[in-house]
Protein backbone atom coordinates (compact mmCIF):
# COMPACT_ATOMS: atom_id res chain seq x y z
CA UNK A 1 0.00 0.00 0.00
CA UNK A 2 1.35 3.66 -0.78
CA UNK A 3 1.79 5.94 1.47
CA UNK A 4 -0.94 8.09 0.16
CA UNK A 5 -3.21 5.70 0.62
CA UNK A 6 -2.27 4.71 3.94
CA UNK A 7 -2.38 8.66 4.73
CA UNK A 8 -6.09 8.63 3.27
CA UNK A 9 -7.35 5.69 5.09
CA UNK A 10 -5.98 6.56 8.51
CA UNK A 11 -7.19 9.75 8.05
CA UNK A 12 -10.75 9.50 6.12
CA UNK A 13 -12.95 8.37 9.56
CA UNK A 14 -11.58 11.50 11.70
CA UNK A 15 -12.11 13.74 8.54
CA UNK A 16 -15.45 12.41 7.63
CA UNK A 17 -16.97 13.01 11.59
CA UNK A 18 -15.21 17.16 11.59
CA UNK A 19 -16.39 17.74 8.13
CA UNK A 20 -19.54 15.99 8.10
CA UNK A 21 -20.92 17.42 11.87
CA UNK A 22 -18.74 20.65 12.29
CA UNK A 23 -18.63 21.96 8.94
CA UNK A 24 -21.99 20.64 7.61
CA UNK A 25 -23.58 21.96 11.39
CA UNK A 26 -21.37 25.56 10.10
CA UNK A 27 -23.32 25.25 6.37
CA UNK A 28 -26.66 24.37 7.42
CA UNK A 29 -26.56 27.25 9.66
CA UNK A 30 -25.26 29.42 7.15
CA UNK A 31 -27.82 28.46 4.75
CA UNK A 32 -31.06 28.71 7.21
CA UNK A 33 -29.56 32.07 8.12
CA UNK A 34 -30.34 32.94 5.14
CA UNK A 35 -33.52 31.49 4.60
CA UNK A 36 -32.58 28.98 2.45
CA UNK A 37 -33.61 25.37 3.03
CA UNK A 38 -34.70 23.61 -0.29
CA UNK A 39 -36.01 20.42 2.30
CA UNK A 40 -39.22 22.49 3.44
CA UNK A 41 -39.58 24.63 0.03
CA UNK A 42 -37.34 27.90 0.59
CA UNK A 43 -35.86 28.12 -1.85
CA UNK A 44 -34.75 31.93 -2.57
CA UNK A 45 -32.42 32.90 -0.35
CA UNK A 46 -32.59 36.30 1.30
CA UNK A 47 -31.63 38.68 3.94
CA UNK A 48 -34.54 39.57 5.75
CA UNK A 49 -32.76 36.94 9.06
CA UNK A 50 -29.63 39.56 8.68
CA UNK A 51 -31.63 42.73 8.58
CA UNK A 52 -33.91 42.63 11.62
CA UNK A 53 -30.60 41.51 13.59
CA UNK A 54 -28.80 44.31 12.86
CA UNK A 55 -31.79 46.72 13.28
CA UNK A 56 -32.32 45.09 17.05
CA UNK A 57 -30.79 47.38 19.41
CA UNK A 58 -31.04 44.83 21.57
CA UNK A 59 -28.23 42.45 19.35
CA UNK A 60 -25.87 45.50 19.38
CA UNK A 61 -25.96 45.80 23.45
CA UNK A 62 -25.81 41.82 23.76
CA UNK A 63 -22.61 42.09 21.07
CA UNK A 64 -21.16 45.32 23.32
CA UNK A 65 -21.40 43.24 26.48
CA UNK A 66 -20.08 39.95 25.16
CA UNK A 67 -17.29 41.26 23.87
CA UNK A 68 -16.60 43.19 27.08
CA UNK A 69 -17.02 39.80 28.99
CA UNK A 70 -15.09 38.16 26.45
CA UNK A 71 -11.73 40.78 26.67
CA UNK A 72 -11.85 41.67 30.00
CA UNK A 73 -11.87 38.39 31.08
CA UNK A 74 -8.99 36.96 28.54
CA UNK A 75 -7.01 40.05 29.49
CA UNK A 76 -7.35 40.13 33.56
CA UNK A 77 -6.96 36.22 33.48
CA UNK A 78 -3.46 36.25 31.57
CA UNK A 79 -1.85 39.16 33.82
CA UNK A 80 -2.96 37.02 36.61
CA UNK A 81 -1.81 33.34 35.11
CA UNK A 82 1.34 35.02 34.25
CA UNK A 83 1.75 36.64 38.04
CA UNK A 84 0.78 33.07 39.34
CA UNK A 85 3.55 31.52 36.93
CA UNK A 86 6.02 33.58 38.25
CA UNK A 87 5.08 32.86 41.60
CA UNK A 88 4.48 29.01 41.20
CA UNK A 89 8.50 28.29 39.12
CA UNK A 90 10.45 28.73 42.38
CA UNK A 91 11.02 25.68 44.46
CA UNK A 92 9.11 26.05 47.93
CA UNK A 93 8.33 23.76 50.82
CA UNK A 94 4.99 21.99 49.57
CA UNK A 95 5.06 22.81 46.28
CA UNK A 96 3.64 19.59 44.74
CA UNK A 97 0.47 20.45 47.08
CA UNK A 98 0.69 24.00 45.91
CA UNK A 99 0.87 23.13 41.96
CA UNK A 100 -2.05 20.44 42.93
CA UNK A 101 -4.26 22.97 44.50
CA UNK A 102 -3.77 25.22 41.75
CA UNK A 103 -4.52 22.45 38.99
CA UNK A 104 -7.63 21.65 40.76
CA UNK A 105 -10.64 23.69 38.89
CA UNK A 106 -8.70 22.76 35.52
CA UNK A 107 -11.22 19.62 35.80
CA UNK A 108 -14.14 21.60 37.76
CA UNK A 109 -16.94 22.42 34.91
CA UNK A 110 -17.39 26.03 34.17
CA UNK A 111 -21.36 25.22 35.26
CA UNK A 112 -20.29 24.29 38.61
CA UNK A 113 -17.78 27.59 38.91
CA UNK A 114 -20.77 29.21 37.68
CA UNK A 115 -22.80 27.82 40.85
CA UNK A 116 -20.29 28.54 43.40
CA UNK A 117 -19.57 32.45 42.17
CA UNK A 118 -23.58 33.12 42.24
CA UNK A 119 -23.42 31.16 45.95
CA UNK A 120 -19.82 33.68 46.98
CA UNK A 121 -21.54 36.71 45.35
CA UNK A 122 -25.67 37.24 45.35
CA UNK A 123 -26.84 39.73 47.55
CA UNK A 124 -27.53 36.92 50.05
CA UNK A 125 -24.25 34.96 49.20
CA UNK A 126 -21.43 34.42 51.46
CA UNK A 127 -19.83 37.27 50.85
CA UNK A 128 -22.84 39.76 51.36
CA UNK A 129 -23.29 37.51 55.03
CA UNK A 130 -19.67 38.85 55.80
CA UNK A 131 -20.89 42.39 55.48
CA UNK A 132 -23.26 42.05 57.40
CA UNK A 133 -21.96 40.25 60.01
CA UNK A 134 -19.42 43.31 60.13
CA UNK A 135 -22.28 45.28 60.25
CA UNK A 136 -21.44 46.72 56.63
CA UNK A 137 -24.50 46.43 54.80
CA UNK A 138 -27.96 46.64 57.12
CA UNK A 139 -29.55 44.44 54.67
CA UNK A 140 -28.84 42.35 51.63
CA UNK A 141 -29.88 44.68 48.90
CA UNK A 142 -27.09 47.33 50.13
CA UNK A 143 -24.61 44.61 48.97
CA UNK A 144 -23.15 45.44 45.47
CA UNK A 145 -25.39 43.57 43.03
CA UNK A 146 -22.37 41.30 41.34
CA UNK A 147 -24.16 39.01 39.70
CA UNK A 148 -27.01 39.75 37.35
CA UNK A 149 -25.38 42.90 36.91
CA UNK A 150 -25.03 45.13 33.79
CA UNK A 151 -21.00 45.00 33.93
CA UNK A 152 -21.56 41.39 34.17
CA UNK A 153 -19.28 41.31 37.01
CA UNK A 154 -20.31 37.46 38.26
CA UNK A 155 -19.64 36.35 34.73
CA UNK A 156 -16.01 37.32 34.36
CA UNK A 157 -15.17 36.62 38.11
CA UNK A 158 -15.86 33.53 37.17
CA UNK A 159 -14.08 32.97 33.74
CA UNK A 160 -11.01 34.96 35.98
CA UNK A 161 -11.18 32.01 38.66
CA UNK A 162 -11.52 29.29 36.15
CA UNK A 163 -9.01 30.67 33.52
CA UNK A 164 -5.77 31.87 35.37
CA UNK A 165 -4.88 28.27 36.02
CA UNK A 166 -5.33 26.86 32.47
CA UNK A 167 -3.42 29.99 31.20
CA UNK A 168 -1.13 29.56 34.19
CA UNK A 169 -0.11 25.86 33.57
CA UNK A 170 0.69 26.61 29.77
CA UNK A 171 2.72 30.08 31.03
CA UNK A 172 4.84 27.86 33.58
CA UNK A 173 5.55 24.65 31.06
CA UNK A 174 6.98 27.33 28.69
CA UNK A 175 8.54 29.00 31.52
CA UNK A 176 10.27 25.83 32.61
CA UNK A 177 11.25 24.72 28.87
CA UNK A 178 13.30 28.55 28.88
CA UNK A 179 14.94 27.80 32.09
CA UNK A 180 16.63 30.77 33.73
CA UNK A 181 19.44 31.24 31.82
CA UNK A 182 18.82 34.09 29.89
CA UNK A 183 17.17 36.04 32.61
CA UNK A 184 20.61 35.18 34.85
CA UNK A 185 22.98 36.97 31.71
CA UNK A 186 20.67 40.08 31.64
CA UNK A 187 20.80 40.10 35.29
CA UNK A 188 24.70 39.91 35.26
CA UNK A 189 25.01 42.71 32.50
CA UNK A 190 22.84 44.93 34.88
CA UNK A 191 19.65 44.94 34.32
CA UNK A 192 16.82 45.49 37.38
CA UNK A 193 14.48 42.55 37.85
CA UNK A 194 11.85 44.51 35.62
CA UNK A 195 13.72 44.71 32.74
CA UNK A 196 14.36 40.96 32.86
CA UNK A 197 11.13 40.32 33.04
CA UNK A 198 10.03 43.17 30.52
CA UNK A 199 12.83 42.71 27.69
CA UNK A 200 13.80 39.24 28.51
CA UNK A 201 11.04 36.61 30.18
CA UNK A 202 7.65 38.17 28.48
CA UNK A 203 8.72 37.97 24.81
CA UNK A 204 10.25 34.54 25.43
CA UNK A 205 6.74 33.91 26.75
CA UNK A 206 4.54 35.95 24.90
CA UNK A 207 3.35 33.09 22.21
CA UNK A 208 2.43 30.26 24.28
CA UNK A 209 0.64 33.60 26.30
CA UNK A 210 -1.45 34.49 23.09
CA UNK A 211 -2.17 31.25 22.06
CA UNK A 212 -3.80 30.34 25.48
CA UNK A 213 -5.54 33.71 25.43
CA UNK A 214 -7.11 33.28 22.04
CA UNK A 215 -8.62 29.92 23.12
CA UNK A 216 -10.35 31.72 26.11
CA UNK A 217 -11.38 34.94 24.05
CA UNK A 218 -13.15 32.66 22.16
CA UNK A 219 -14.81 29.68 24.85
CA UNK A 220 -16.01 33.12 26.80
CA UNK A 221 -17.51 34.49 23.93
CA UNK A 222 -19.19 31.88 23.00
CA UNK A 223 -20.26 29.96 26.23
CA UNK A 224 -23.75 29.54 27.30
CA UNK A 225 -23.79 27.97 30.38
CA UNK A 226 -21.86 31.02 32.33
CA UNK A 227 -23.78 34.01 31.62
CA UNK A 228 -27.25 31.88 31.78
CA UNK A 229 -26.50 31.41 35.38
CA UNK A 230 -25.17 34.56 36.39
CA UNK A 231 -25.96 37.15 33.58
CA UNK A 232 -28.90 39.72 33.77
CA UNK A 233 -32.07 39.12 31.31
CA UNK A 234 -31.09 42.41 29.73
CA UNK A 235 -29.50 42.40 27.75
CA UNK A 236 -28.01 38.62 27.68
CA UNK A 237 -24.95 37.41 26.37
CA UNK A 238 -25.04 36.42 22.27
CA UNK A 239 -24.99 32.87 22.92
CA UNK A 240 -28.00 33.20 25.37
CA UNK A 241 -29.50 35.67 22.90
CA UNK A 242 -29.10 33.10 20.13
CA UNK A 243 -30.34 30.01 22.50
CA UNK A 244 -33.80 32.08 23.00
CA UNK A 245 -34.21 33.06 19.51
CA UNK A 246 -33.72 29.49 18.71
CA UNK A 247 -35.94 28.00 21.14
CA UNK A 248 -38.90 30.72 20.42
CA UNK A 249 -41.94 29.44 19.96
CA UNK A 250 -42.30 32.04 17.27
CA UNK A 251 -40.38 29.69 14.52
CA UNK A 252 -39.67 32.50 12.36
CA UNK A 253 -37.08 33.85 15.09
CA UNK A 254 -35.24 30.61 13.88
CA UNK A 255 -33.10 32.43 10.85
CA UNK A 256 -32.07 35.09 13.47
CA UNK A 257 -30.72 32.50 15.63
CA UNK A 258 -28.79 31.18 13.13
CA UNK A 259 -27.25 34.53 11.95
CA UNK A 260 -26.36 35.18 15.72
CA UNK A 261 -24.21 31.83 14.91
CA UNK A 262 -23.00 32.67 12.01
CA UNK A 263 -21.73 36.31 14.08
CA UNK A 264 -20.41 34.33 16.60
CA UNK A 265 -18.04 31.74 14.38
CA UNK A 266 -17.05 34.81 12.22
CA UNK A 267 -16.11 36.34 15.23
CA UNK A 268 -14.06 33.85 16.93
CA UNK A 269 -12.52 33.72 13.70
CA UNK A 270 -11.50 37.03 12.89
CA UNK A 271 -9.86 37.60 16.09
CA UNK A 272 -8.48 34.40 16.05
CA UNK A 273 -6.52 35.30 12.62
CA UNK A 274 -5.44 38.92 14.32
CA UNK A 275 -4.08 37.33 17.14
CA UNK A 276 -1.85 35.06 15.62
CA UNK A 277 -0.74 37.18 12.69
CA UNK A 278 -0.17 39.93 15.66
CA UNK A 279 1.80 36.91 17.56
CA UNK A 280 3.62 35.95 14.88
CA UNK A 281 5.32 38.88 14.09
CA UNK A 282 6.07 39.71 17.82
CA UNK A 283 7.88 36.56 17.32
CA UNK A 284 10.16 37.55 14.48
CA UNK A 285 10.39 41.00 16.34
CA UNK B 1 20.16 37.06 53.26
CA UNK B 2 17.62 37.55 55.77
CA UNK B 3 17.57 40.96 55.65
CA UNK B 4 14.49 42.87 56.06
CA UNK B 5 13.77 43.49 52.32
CA UNK B 6 13.73 39.94 51.34
CA UNK B 7 12.07 38.86 54.17
CA UNK B 8 9.80 41.31 53.21
CA UNK B 9 9.31 40.19 49.42
CA UNK B 10 9.05 36.63 51.03
CA UNK B 11 6.41 36.88 52.97
CA UNK B 12 4.56 39.40 50.23
CA UNK B 13 5.15 36.06 48.15
CA UNK B 14 3.37 33.55 50.47
CA UNK B 15 0.73 35.76 51.22
CA UNK B 16 -0.16 36.17 47.11
CA UNK B 17 0.13 32.39 47.00
CA UNK B 18 -2.25 31.90 49.94
CA UNK B 19 -4.72 34.54 48.28
CA UNK B 20 -4.67 33.04 44.83
CA UNK B 21 -4.99 29.28 45.97
CA UNK B 22 -7.69 29.97 48.43
CA UNK B 23 -9.89 32.26 45.18
CA UNK B 24 -9.64 28.79 43.39
CA UNK B 25 -10.93 26.71 46.03
CA UNK B 26 -13.13 29.34 47.41
CA UNK B 27 -16.45 28.55 44.95
CA UNK B 28 -16.19 25.33 45.92
CA UNK B 29 -16.77 25.85 49.44
CA UNK B 30 -20.02 27.47 49.54
CA UNK B 31 -21.56 24.28 47.08
CA UNK B 32 -20.03 21.19 49.68
CA UNK B 33 -21.74 23.51 52.56
CA UNK B 34 -24.92 23.44 51.19
CA UNK B 35 -25.37 19.90 50.70
CA UNK B 36 -25.00 19.68 54.33
CA UNK B 37 -27.34 22.34 55.22
CA UNK B 38 -31.00 22.11 56.40
CA UNK B 39 -31.89 24.95 55.51
CA UNK B 40 -29.30 28.10 55.50
CA UNK B 41 -30.85 31.96 55.41
CA UNK B 42 -29.30 35.22 55.46
CA UNK B 43 -27.30 36.01 57.57
CA UNK B 44 -26.04 33.20 58.84
CA UNK B 45 -22.50 32.53 57.86
CA UNK B 46 -22.59 28.74 58.41
CA UNK B 47 -25.90 26.80 58.69
CA UNK B 48 -27.57 26.63 61.71
CA UNK B 49 -28.94 22.85 61.19
CA UNK B 50 -27.27 20.17 59.25
CA UNK B 51 -28.48 17.42 57.69
CA UNK B 52 -27.71 14.56 55.04
CA UNK B 53 -31.46 14.87 53.08
CA UNK B 54 -30.00 16.49 50.42
CA UNK B 55 -27.46 13.41 49.84
CA UNK B 56 -30.30 11.19 50.87
CA UNK B 57 -32.30 12.59 47.89
CA UNK B 58 -29.46 12.26 45.45
CA UNK B 59 -29.30 8.94 46.09
CA UNK B 60 -32.53 7.48 45.88
CA UNK B 61 -33.86 5.47 43.25
CA UNK B 62 -37.30 8.46 42.94
CA UNK B 63 -34.97 11.45 42.57
CA UNK B 64 -33.06 10.39 39.11
CA UNK B 65 -29.89 11.66 39.99
CA UNK B 66 -28.49 7.99 39.61
CA UNK B 67 -30.09 7.28 36.34
CA UNK B 68 -28.70 10.40 34.93
CA UNK B 69 -25.47 9.88 36.57
CA UNK B 70 -25.02 6.22 35.11
CA UNK B 71 -26.44 7.74 31.77
CA UNK B 72 -23.87 10.62 31.89
CA UNK B 73 -21.18 7.96 32.26
CA UNK B 74 -22.42 5.77 29.16
CA UNK B 75 -22.65 8.80 27.07
CA UNK B 76 -19.13 10.20 28.00
CA UNK B 77 -17.39 6.39 27.68
CA UNK B 78 -19.15 5.56 24.62
CA UNK B 79 -18.12 9.02 23.26
CA UNK B 80 -14.22 8.64 24.38
CA UNK B 81 -14.44 5.08 23.02
CA UNK B 82 -15.42 6.25 19.54
CA UNK B 83 -12.72 9.36 19.67
CA UNK B 84 -10.23 6.87 20.41
CA UNK B 85 -11.38 4.55 18.02
CA UNK B 86 -11.16 7.44 14.94
CA UNK B 87 -8.44 9.61 16.60
CA UNK B 88 -5.65 6.92 17.38
CA UNK B 89 -5.27 6.47 12.90
CA UNK B 90 -5.93 10.14 12.38
CA UNK B 91 -3.18 11.04 15.20
CA UNK B 92 -0.71 8.78 13.59
CA UNK B 93 -1.27 9.93 9.57
CA UNK B 94 -0.46 13.86 11.17
CA UNK B 95 2.47 12.42 13.86
CA UNK B 96 4.36 10.31 11.08
CA UNK B 97 3.52 11.58 8.30
CA UNK B 98 4.55 14.68 5.74
CA UNK B 99 1.91 15.20 2.72
CA UNK B 100 0.19 17.51 0.73
CA UNK B 101 -2.13 19.41 2.52
CA UNK B 102 -1.14 18.76 5.57
CA UNK B 103 -1.98 22.48 7.05
CA UNK B 104 -5.45 22.44 5.64
CA UNK B 105 -5.87 19.11 7.41
CA UNK B 106 -4.57 20.73 10.85
CA UNK B 107 -6.71 23.46 10.29
CA UNK B 108 -9.98 21.25 9.66
CA UNK B 109 -9.01 19.80 12.81
CA UNK B 110 -8.42 22.81 15.01
CA UNK B 111 -11.19 24.76 14.06
CA UNK B 112 -13.52 22.59 16.12
CA UNK B 113 -11.69 23.18 18.96
CA UNK B 114 -11.53 26.76 18.58
CA UNK B 115 -15.19 28.00 17.30
CA UNK B 116 -17.51 27.78 20.19
CA UNK B 117 -20.14 25.12 20.12
CA UNK B 118 -23.27 27.51 19.74
CA UNK B 119 -22.13 28.55 16.45
CA UNK B 120 -22.44 25.05 14.75
CA UNK B 121 -25.09 23.15 16.87
CA UNK B 122 -27.83 24.86 15.76
CA UNK B 123 -27.12 23.90 12.31
CA UNK B 124 -26.58 20.55 13.14
CA UNK B 125 -29.80 20.39 14.92
CA UNK B 126 -31.58 21.29 11.61
CA UNK B 127 -29.83 18.03 10.20
CA UNK B 128 -30.45 15.91 13.16
CA UNK B 129 -34.29 16.75 13.11
CA UNK B 130 -34.42 15.66 9.27
CA UNK B 131 -32.14 12.47 10.41
CA UNK B 132 -34.18 10.95 13.85
CA UNK B 133 -31.25 12.08 15.54
CA UNK B 134 -32.71 14.67 18.18
CA UNK B 135 -33.99 14.23 21.50
CA UNK B 136 -31.55 10.34 21.56
CA UNK B 137 -29.00 9.66 23.51
CA UNK B 138 -26.87 8.84 20.04
CA UNK B 139 -27.18 11.97 18.50
CA UNK B 140 -25.73 13.58 21.66
CA UNK B 141 -23.40 11.29 21.32
CA UNK B 142 -22.14 12.19 17.83
CA UNK B 143 -22.32 16.31 19.11
CA UNK B 144 -20.09 15.61 21.49
CA UNK B 145 -17.69 14.10 18.85
CA UNK B 146 -17.16 16.98 18.04
CA UNK B 147 -15.54 18.27 20.97
CA UNK B 148 -13.66 14.92 21.73
CA UNK B 149 -12.41 13.97 18.50
CA UNK B 150 -10.09 16.86 17.55
CA UNK B 151 -8.09 16.81 20.95
CA UNK B 152 -7.27 13.23 20.72
CA UNK B 153 -6.36 13.51 17.17
CA UNK B 154 -3.87 16.25 18.88
CA UNK B 155 -2.92 14.38 21.56
CA UNK B 156 -2.22 10.91 19.14
CA UNK B 157 -0.31 12.93 16.63
CA UNK B 158 1.82 14.91 19.20
CA UNK B 159 2.73 11.07 20.95
CA UNK B 160 2.91 9.57 17.22
CA UNK B 161 6.04 12.24 16.16
CA UNK B 162 8.23 10.93 18.96
CA UNK B 163 7.63 7.10 18.24
CA UNK B 164 9.68 5.64 15.99
CA UNK B 165 8.34 2.66 13.35
CA UNK B 166 11.32 0.91 12.76
CA UNK B 167 10.45 -1.55 15.81
CA UNK B 168 7.03 -2.24 13.66
CA UNK B 169 9.12 -3.11 10.57
CA UNK B 170 11.50 -5.34 12.85
CA UNK B 171 8.18 -7.40 14.18
CA UNK B 172 6.71 -7.78 10.58
CA UNK B 173 10.56 -8.77 9.44
CA UNK B 174 9.93 -11.45 12.61
CA UNK B 175 7.40 -12.79 10.77
CA UNK B 176 4.54 -11.40 12.84
CA UNK B 177 1.36 -10.63 11.24
CA UNK B 178 -0.01 -6.77 11.08
CA UNK B 179 -2.92 -7.30 14.08
CA UNK B 180 -0.02 -8.77 16.32
CA UNK B 181 2.61 -6.23 15.71
CA UNK B 182 -0.38 -3.48 16.62
CA UNK B 183 -1.11 -5.36 20.10
CA UNK B 184 2.15 -5.67 20.72
CA UNK B 185 4.46 -3.33 19.40
CA UNK B 186 2.21 0.14 18.63
CA UNK B 187 0.07 -0.50 21.18
CA UNK B 188 2.36 -0.84 24.14
CA UNK B 189 3.93 2.21 22.99
CA UNK B 190 1.39 4.61 22.71
CA UNK B 191 -1.00 3.44 25.41
CA UNK B 192 0.15 6.35 27.80
CA UNK B 193 -0.81 8.85 25.16
CA UNK B 194 -4.32 6.65 24.88
CA UNK B 195 -4.54 6.77 28.48
CA UNK B 196 -3.71 10.71 29.01
CA UNK B 197 -6.28 11.25 26.17
CA UNK B 198 -8.71 9.22 26.65
CA UNK B 199 -9.24 10.75 30.26
CA UNK B 200 -9.35 14.24 29.17
CA UNK B 201 -11.75 13.26 26.06
CA UNK B 202 -14.20 12.03 28.84
CA UNK B 203 -13.68 14.72 30.62
CA UNK B 204 -14.58 17.19 27.76
CA UNK B 205 -17.45 14.91 27.20
CA UNK B 206 -18.66 14.86 30.84
CA UNK B 207 -18.83 18.99 30.86
CA UNK B 208 -20.38 19.47 27.96
CA UNK B 209 -24.02 21.70 28.31
CA UNK B 210 -25.42 22.99 25.41
CA UNK B 211 -24.98 20.71 22.87
CA UNK B 212 -26.59 18.10 25.26
CA UNK B 213 -29.21 20.75 25.73
CA UNK B 214 -30.60 21.47 22.19
CA UNK B 215 -29.48 17.66 20.43
CA UNK B 216 -31.05 15.57 23.04
CA UNK B 217 -34.13 18.66 23.54
CA UNK B 218 -33.81 18.21 27.28
CA UNK B 219 -34.99 14.63 27.33
CA UNK B 220 -31.26 13.38 27.59
CA UNK B 221 -30.65 14.50 31.06
CA UNK B 222 -26.86 14.20 31.84
CA UNK B 223 -25.44 15.55 35.45
CA UNK B 224 -24.98 19.07 33.66
CA UNK B 225 -28.48 19.67 32.75
CA UNK B 226 -30.05 18.37 36.19
CA UNK B 227 -27.42 20.35 38.05
CA UNK B 228 -28.53 23.58 35.96
CA UNK B 229 -32.11 22.60 36.42
CA UNK B 230 -31.68 22.41 40.56
CA UNK B 231 -29.58 25.60 40.67
CA UNK B 232 -31.86 27.57 38.79
CA UNK B 233 -34.96 26.58 41.10
CA UNK B 234 -33.45 27.54 44.14
CA UNK B 235 -32.85 24.29 45.54
CA UNK B 236 -29.29 25.11 47.12
CA UNK B 237 -28.89 21.64 49.12
CA UNK B 238 -29.40 19.21 46.53
CA UNK B 239 -27.29 21.32 43.74
CA UNK B 240 -24.82 21.44 46.66
CA UNK B 241 -24.98 17.70 46.34
CA UNK B 242 -25.26 17.27 42.62
CA UNK B 243 -22.76 19.30 42.16
CA UNK B 244 -20.32 17.31 44.71
CA UNK B 245 -20.74 14.41 42.96
CA UNK B 246 -20.55 15.83 39.04
CA UNK B 247 -16.75 16.98 39.82
CA UNK B 248 -15.80 13.78 41.08
CA UNK B 249 -14.41 12.25 38.34
CA UNK B 250 -12.26 15.31 37.36
CA UNK B 251 -10.36 15.20 40.39
CA UNK B 252 -9.84 11.59 40.86
CA UNK B 253 -8.37 12.16 36.79
CA UNK B 254 -6.30 14.37 37.62
CA UNK B 255 -4.96 12.79 40.80
CA UNK B 256 -4.40 10.00 38.47
CA UNK B 257 -2.61 12.39 35.60
CA UNK B 258 -1.04 14.93 37.34
CA UNK B 259 2.39 13.36 36.51
CA UNK B 260 1.56 13.83 32.52
CA UNK B 261 0.84 17.10 32.95
CA UNK B 262 3.71 19.40 32.22
CA UNK B 263 1.67 21.69 30.57
CA UNK B 264 3.72 20.80 27.38
CA UNK B 265 1.57 17.80 26.52
CA UNK B 266 -1.43 18.38 24.12
CA UNK B 267 -3.73 17.27 26.99
CA UNK B 268 -3.41 20.51 28.95
CA UNK B 269 -5.06 22.19 25.76
CA UNK B 270 -8.44 19.63 26.74
CA UNK B 271 -8.90 22.17 29.68
CA UNK B 272 -10.03 24.99 27.15
CA UNK B 273 -13.10 22.94 26.70
CA UNK B 274 -14.35 21.95 30.17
Amino acid sequence: MSDRMKIFLLLAPAMFIIVVLFFGGLLTGLMRSFNYMPVIGLTDPDLSAYVSVFTDREFYLSFLLTFHIAFTSTVISSILAIGAALLLRRSFVGRGIVNFLFQINLTVPHLVGAIGILYLFSQSGSFARLAAEFNMIQSPSDFPALVFDPYAIGIILQYVWKEVPFIGVIVLANMQSVGEDYESVARSLGASKWQTFRHVLLPLIFPGVLSASVMVFAFTFGAYEIPAILGANFPAALPVLAYRKYTDVDLAARPEAMAMAIVIALLSAVMIYFYLRYSRRRIRG
Amino acid sequence: MTTKETLGIRSFRVLTGAVLITWLILPLVPLAIWSFAKGWFYPDLLPRNWSLRAWEYAMSDTSGVLASLWLTIWISLVATFLSVLVGVPAGRALGMYKFRGKEIVELLILAPTIVPGIAVVLGIHSIFISLGLTNSVEGVILVHLIPTLPYMVLVMSGIFANYDPAFEAQARSLGASPLKTFWYVTLPAIRPGIIVGGLFAFLVSWSQYILTLLIGGGRVETLPLLLFNFATSGRNDITGAIGMIYILPGIIILLLTAKHLSGRSGAVGGFGQI
